[in-house]
């Protein structure tokens, strides 16, 4: 099984999912990394240590990331090599281009992806329900697949060789790349923070984020929040947890009324000690907290304020 | 400026679901269904720029039980609705296809979709279908500003940065929640909503893209559950916390 892989790289930097999709592409068959840019070199050397082939398209074109101008240079390379799976990350950049991919090529697309099994036919495992529930699907080759980041970890070791695709953009983009929007610096830094008290829809409205605050600060901590709090503008979005937020590793993460969804979760399960509290059992946070308590919020959290307060 | 917006009916994934008895679909007997939340933020985004600068909102939805969606839509200020009475499951292409047919007399500028929807996670019918309609196309977009024929856009990526572009129209953008803040529906929308035009169009997918094996509770580890009553769950919280030296 040829299996391709769309390296990705942002600020200079090779987006390490680059290589766990190596990981996957070698526990499948033959790995081909394919890296896209104006001078890629850099990124293919390391590439090459865990594929067995690295393509690489350079154009002074490609120095930004456009979607529109990766469907067109990955539709040529495709079309050429006719790989058996596609494998892209499940990141801002690639669920963005890989679904028009797909389209273009006819191909089958799956997203988010966190298993491969090729026992009997080709079968992939992704979750629905914000990660409550698992399904497996069967997709037929040569298809498309988005991969979750961490899924796949472990892999072989190559040292393959570095090939130019020879392949130029055939039009200029649609969309025009214009910059990177640097992110919001407020007044507190969560990820230096030592003791993080971190909200949740479960909080339910703006009115109760004080109540938040007031246990953040006997505790000697800060307040962030998930996704949904930071859409309400409940919180300021500095504040927010997750791949789209900071990544955070405090001493302690007081999680009130957090789902957990992936996004989130990424920002916050290295933390040294998680504990969550969520009135639904079947919550994905307490999959990565340490400690869980089923229950309100609004029990649970002035009764620890008061036992605070009297330790004072 | 004429604006399709895609809603989805869509069951809360906070709201108890479970595994229907084939092992392969999910059983939502209890769950509460509203406007997909990704949806509700493109639908008020597509309204407040006919508020400023005229123009015509769309909206389609598929499914036989999307009418109150549709209406809600109606009700925030939508012009008119598309349904479409297919039942899809996790196939977005199906979905994709069938949106592709319904709306292909519609002259448009802007396509908008919710980056993804709240129970399959899928991030897929949006760009899918800007695929099929070969359409120029941004995802988990932030912030829209239009100038004549072109939109310039803020897309979100990670680590808190963004990334900002321009789009000719017509285009297809998939929105990121927090981009407004949505209205919530007016007793006078819905009076209004009730003599708008709700158009079925029958539809069926010609693709079979994907095929579920069974869906199943996912394996994870779980954390040590404190129980008891808020009284005691506070005393074992403080006695962890004072385990550690977080607490003195």
């Amino acid at each position: 099984m040829k299996v391709f892989a769309i390296a990705e790289h942002r600020f200079g930097e090779l987006n390490p999912l680059s290589i766990e999709l190596l990981n996957l592409a070698n526990k499948l068959g033959e790995s081909n990394a394919v890296v896209i840019g104006k001078d890629v070199s850099k990124f293919a050397e390391e590439l090459a240590k865990f594929a067995e082939k690295v393509w690489k398209i350079e154009d002074a074109s490609l120095e930004n990331y456009t979607p529109d101008l990766y469907v067109d240079v990955l539709l040529q390379l495709i079309n050429r090599e006719k790989p058996d799976v596609v494998l892209v990350g499940n990141t801002a950049q690639g669920v963005e281009f890989a679904p028009y991919l797909a389209v273009k090529l006819g191909y089958p697309i799956v997203t988010d992806v966190v298993a491969v099994n090729t026992a009997n036919g080709f079968v992939v495992s992704r979750y629905v329900m914000q990660g409550k529930i698992m399904v497996d699907l069967k997709v037929s080759t040569p298809c498309v697949l988005t991969i979750r980041q961490g899924a796949f970890k472990e892999g072989a070791q190559k040292s393959g060789k570095v090939l130019d695709a020879g392949i130029k953009p055939s039009k200029p983009s649609a969309r025009k790349f214009i910059g990177y929007v640097q992110p919001e610096v407020g007044e507190v830094d969560i990820s230096k923070a030592e003791i993080i008290v971190a909200v949740g829809r479960g909080i339910e409205d703006a009115a109760n984020i004080p109540l938040a605050e007031e246990l953040a600060q006997a505790l000697g901590g800060v307040v962030a929040g998930s996704r949904p709090v930071i859409d309400s503008g409940w919180l300021p979005k500095d504040r927010q947890v997750g791949i789209s937020g900071k990544i955070v590793k405090p001493k302690l993460y007081l999680a009130l009324g957090i789902s957990g969804a992936f996004q989130h979760v990424m920002g916050m399960k290295d933390s040294e000690l998680i504990i969550a509290v969520n009135k639904d059992p079947e919550a994905p946070i307490f999959g990565v907290a340490h400690y869980g308590i089923v229950g309100n919020i609004f029990d649970v959290v002035p009764t620890l304020l008061d036992k605070l307060k009297a330790k004072k | 400026m004429k604006i399709i917006v895609l809603a989805k009916h869509a069951p809360d994934p906070q709201s108890e679901v479970g595994i229907a008895s084939d092992g392969k679909s999910l059983s939502l007997g209890t769950a509460v269904f509203d406007i997909n939340d990704w949806d509700r933020y493109a639908v008020e985004e597509a309204i407040r720029i006919k508020e400023k600068i005229g123009g015509e909102v769309l909206v389609v939805g598929v499914g036989k039980n999307c009418d109150d969606t549709l209406r809600k839509c109606l009700a925030m200020g939508a012009d008119r609705a598309i349904k479409i009475p297919f039942d899809g499951g996790i196939d977005a292409y199906q979905i994709a296809e069938v949106i592709a047919e319904a709306i292909k007399n519609e002259k448009f500028d802007m396509i908008f979709a919710g980056l993804m929807s709240q129970d399959v996670n899928n991030a897929l019918v949006g760009v899918l279908l800007a695929g099929m309609l070969n359409l120029p196309f941004a995802t988990a977009v932030t912030a829209i500003d239009i100038k004549d024929k072109t939109v310039r856009i803020k897309r979100e990526i990670e680590g808190g940065y963004q990334e900002e572009s321009e789009l000719p129209m017509p285009c297809l953008l998939t929105i990121q929640s927090g981009i407004n803040e949505p209205r919530y529906v007016s007793v006078m929308g819905i009076k209004k909503a009730k003599t708008k035009e709700m158009k079925e169009v029958k539809l069926e997918p010609k693709s079979k893209k994907v095929e579920v094996v069974k869906m199943y509770l996912p394996p994870v580890k779980k954390a040590e559950m404190i129980t008891g009553d808020p009284d005691q769950v506070a005393s074992k919280v403080i006695a962890i916390l004072k385990e550690r030296g977080l607490v003195g």
